[in-house]
C-alpha cells in the first residue's frame, strides 16, 4: 500500500476510535481495549467502502483477523 | 423423546457414540455417519407427534429448495438476484412467524421443536450466499448442517461455514482424541450443571429464608428478590449445562458446536454481558441484524450521529430477540428492556465525563459490575414473568 493510502486509512481508524494512540500501538487488540465495538466496526467497514471502494461483509472476516491496526491495513491491502 | 431430558436419550447417545469413536480413531470421515445418526434421533424426537414431524419435513424441503435457488441466482448473476433473495429470506422466515403468531391464539401451525433455531441457521446461509461467502456448499452439507442433532432443539446456533469445514476435515487421530477428551469433559460438566446445580437452584427458588420474615413490604421484596436470584442461577445452569452437553457430544462427531456462555456473572457492563450470555444467539443477532441494520442506516445517513445510529440498532436488535423468544408481553418487554439498557450503556460510555475519567479505577468497575448484575437479574424476572405476575397481582 502506498504512503498516501496508508495515511488515509490511519486517519479513518483514528477518527472512528477517537484516539491517536492507534498510530503508535499498531498491534494492540482494538476490541480488547474498547476502542472498537460492533458499531465502530461497522463504521470502519462503511468508511473503507466509501474511501477505497472495497466492500467487506460483516461476517467475511473473523474478528481475530481484523482486530489490530496492522491487521486492518493488511485486510485492505489484500483487496486493493 | 426429549433431548438431554429422557433417560432414553442418554442410553441411545451412549450407543451412537461408539461407532463414531471407532471411525474417528481410524481417521475416517464422520460426516456420513453423523447424518444417519441425526436422522434417527430426529425420527425419535418427532415419532409421537406426526404433526410436528410433518412441519419439520416441510421446513427442510422448503428451505433446501430456497437455498439451491438463491445459490443459483447469484452463481448465474441473475439481474434480479437481490430482490429474489429478499423474497427467499421472507419465505424462509414465514413458518416461524406463522407459528409464533398462531401460538398467541393457542394454535400450532407449522411449528416443531427447534423451529426457532433451524430458521436462524437457514437464514444465515442465505445471507452468506448473498455476500459471496458460501459458493460450494452441497445439498447434503446443507441438510447435515440443518439437522445435526446435538444442538437441534435448543442451540447453540452453529455457523454453516464452520460446519462445512468440519464435515470436510479428516482429523488426525491425535486431533480427534484431543477433541474427544475435551468433549467428554464438557459433557460431564454440562450434566453436573443441569442435573445438580440447576436442580438445586430451582429448588432454592421456593425456599424463603426465615430471617426475612413476612408481612411487611420489605420482607416480600426480599423474598421476591431471593426468587429472582435463584431463578437467574437456575436459568444459567440449566441452559449452560444443556449447551455444554451439546458441545461435548458434537465433538464426538468431529463437529465444533460454538460456545454459548463465558462466565456471564462477571460482566462489567451490559454490552459485556451480551458478549458472555447466550453468545451464539447474541452473536448471530449482532452479525446478521445489528451490523447490517446499522450499516444500512449509516450509508443512508438516517441519523445525524453515530450514537443515535447505535441506539436504534440496539433497540431493533433486542426487540427482535424478544419476539424470537415468543410473542408474549413478558418476552417482548424483556427484549425492549435490554435494548434500552444497551442504548443507555452506549450513551453513558460515549458521552459521560464520569465514565471517561474513572473507567479504569477499581471502585468504578465494582459499581459498574453491581449495577449490571442488578439489571441482569431484574431482566431475568421480566423474562420469567415474575414481574408481570406481581404487577397484575395474579
Amino acid at each position: 500500500m502506498d504512503a498516501q493510502r496508508e495515511e488515509q486509512l490511519l486517519k479513518l481508524i483514528e477518527e472512528i476510535c477517537a484516539d491517536p494512540v492507534v498510530r503508535e500501538e499498531r498491534d494492540m487488540d482494538l476490541f480488547d481495549v474498547g476502542l472498537l465495538d460492533s458499531m465502530a466496526a461497522i463504521e470502519l467497514l462503511v468508511g473503507i467502502e466509501g474511501e477505497f471502494g472495497i466492500s467487506i461483509a460483516p461476517t467475511e472476516v473473523e474478528r481475530e483477523e481484523m482486530n489490530t491496526v496492522n491487521l486492518i491495513l493488511k485486510r485492505v491491502e489484500e483487496r486493493l | 423423546m426429549g433431548f438431554y431430558v429422557d433417560p432414553a436419550f442418554f442410553v441411545l447417545a451412549a450407543i451412537a457414540v461408539v461407532p463414531a469413536i471407532v471411525l474417528g480413531i481410524n481417521e475416517r470421515s464422520l460426516f456420513g455417519y453423523s447424518l444417519v445418526v441425526s436422522g434417527l434421533f430426529l425420527l425419535l424426537l418427532f415419532f409421537y407427534d406426526l404433526q410436528q414431524g410433518a412441519a419439520f419435513v416441510f421446513f427442510c424441503v422448503l428451505s433446501t429448495a430456497l437455498f439451491l435457488w438463491v445459490k443459483h441466482l447469484f452463481a448465474t448473476k441473475h439481474p434480479h438476484a437481490v430482490a429474489l433473495y429478499r423474497l427467499a429470506l421472507a419465505i424462509t422466515m414465514a413458518p416461524l412467524v406463522i407459528y409464533k403468531i398462531a401460538a398467541v391464539f393457542d394454535g400450532n401451525l407449522l411449528g416443531f421443536l427447534g423451529i426457532s433455531y433451524i430458521t436462524f441457521k437457514a437464514l444465515q446461509v442465505l445471507i452468506e450466499v448473498r455476500d459471496g461467502l458460501i459458493t460450494d456448499m452441497s445439498v447434503l452439507e446443507y441438510l447435515g448442517f440443518l439437522v445435526f442433532f446435538t444442538p437441534f432443539t435448543s442451540g447453540p446456533i452453529m455457523r454453516s461455514r464452520t460446519f462445512v469445514e468440519d464435515a470436510r476435515t479428516h482429523l488426525s487421530r491425535h486431533d480427534y482424541l484431543d477433541g474427544l477428551t475435551r468433549g467428554a469433559f464438557l459433557f460431564l460438566l454440562g450434566a453436573f450443571y443441569k442435573f445438580v446445580l440447576a436442580a438445586l437452584s430451582s429448588w432454592a427458588q421456593w425456599f424463603t429464608p426465615e430471617f426475612i420474615g413476612a408481612g411487611t413490604f420489605l420482607a416480600s421484596f426480599a423474598g421476591e428478590s431471593c426468587i429472582a436470584f435463584f431463578y437467574g442461577l437456575y436459568l444459567f445452569f440449566d441452559f449452560a449445562g444443556y449447551s455444554l452437553m451439546a458441545i461435548g457430544l458434537g465433538s464426538v462427531f468431529g463437529v465444533r458446536v460454538p460456545r454459548n456462555f463465558n462466565a456471564p456473572f462477571i460482566s462489567l457492563d451490559i454490552k459485556d454481558f451480551w458478549n458472555r450470555w447466550h453468545m451464539s444467539l447474541s452473536f448471530w443477532l449482532r452479525d446478521f441484524v445489528f451490523m447490517r441494520l446499522t450499516r444500512a442506516l449509516l450509508k443512508r445517513k438516517v441519523f445525524a450521529s453515530r450514537v443515535n445510529t447505535a441506539c436504534a440498532g440496539y433497540l431493533a436488535n433486542m426487540t427482535i430477540m424478544g419476539f424470537w423468544h415468543g410473542i408474549t408481553p413478558d418476552y417482548i418487554i424483556y427484549g425492549i428492556y435490554h435494548g434500552l439498557l444497551l442504548s443507555a450503556c452506549e450513551l453513558f460510555q460515549k458521552k459521560s465525563k464520569l465514565y471517561a475519567a474513572h473507567k479504569d479505577e477499581p471502585w468504578f468497575k465494582l459499581c459498574s459490575w453491581a449495577i449490571t448484575m442488578i439489571a441482569v437479574f431484574f431482566g431475568f424476572s421480566l423474562f420469567s414473568g415474575q414481574v408481570s405476575r406481581l404487577i397484575l397481582g395474579a
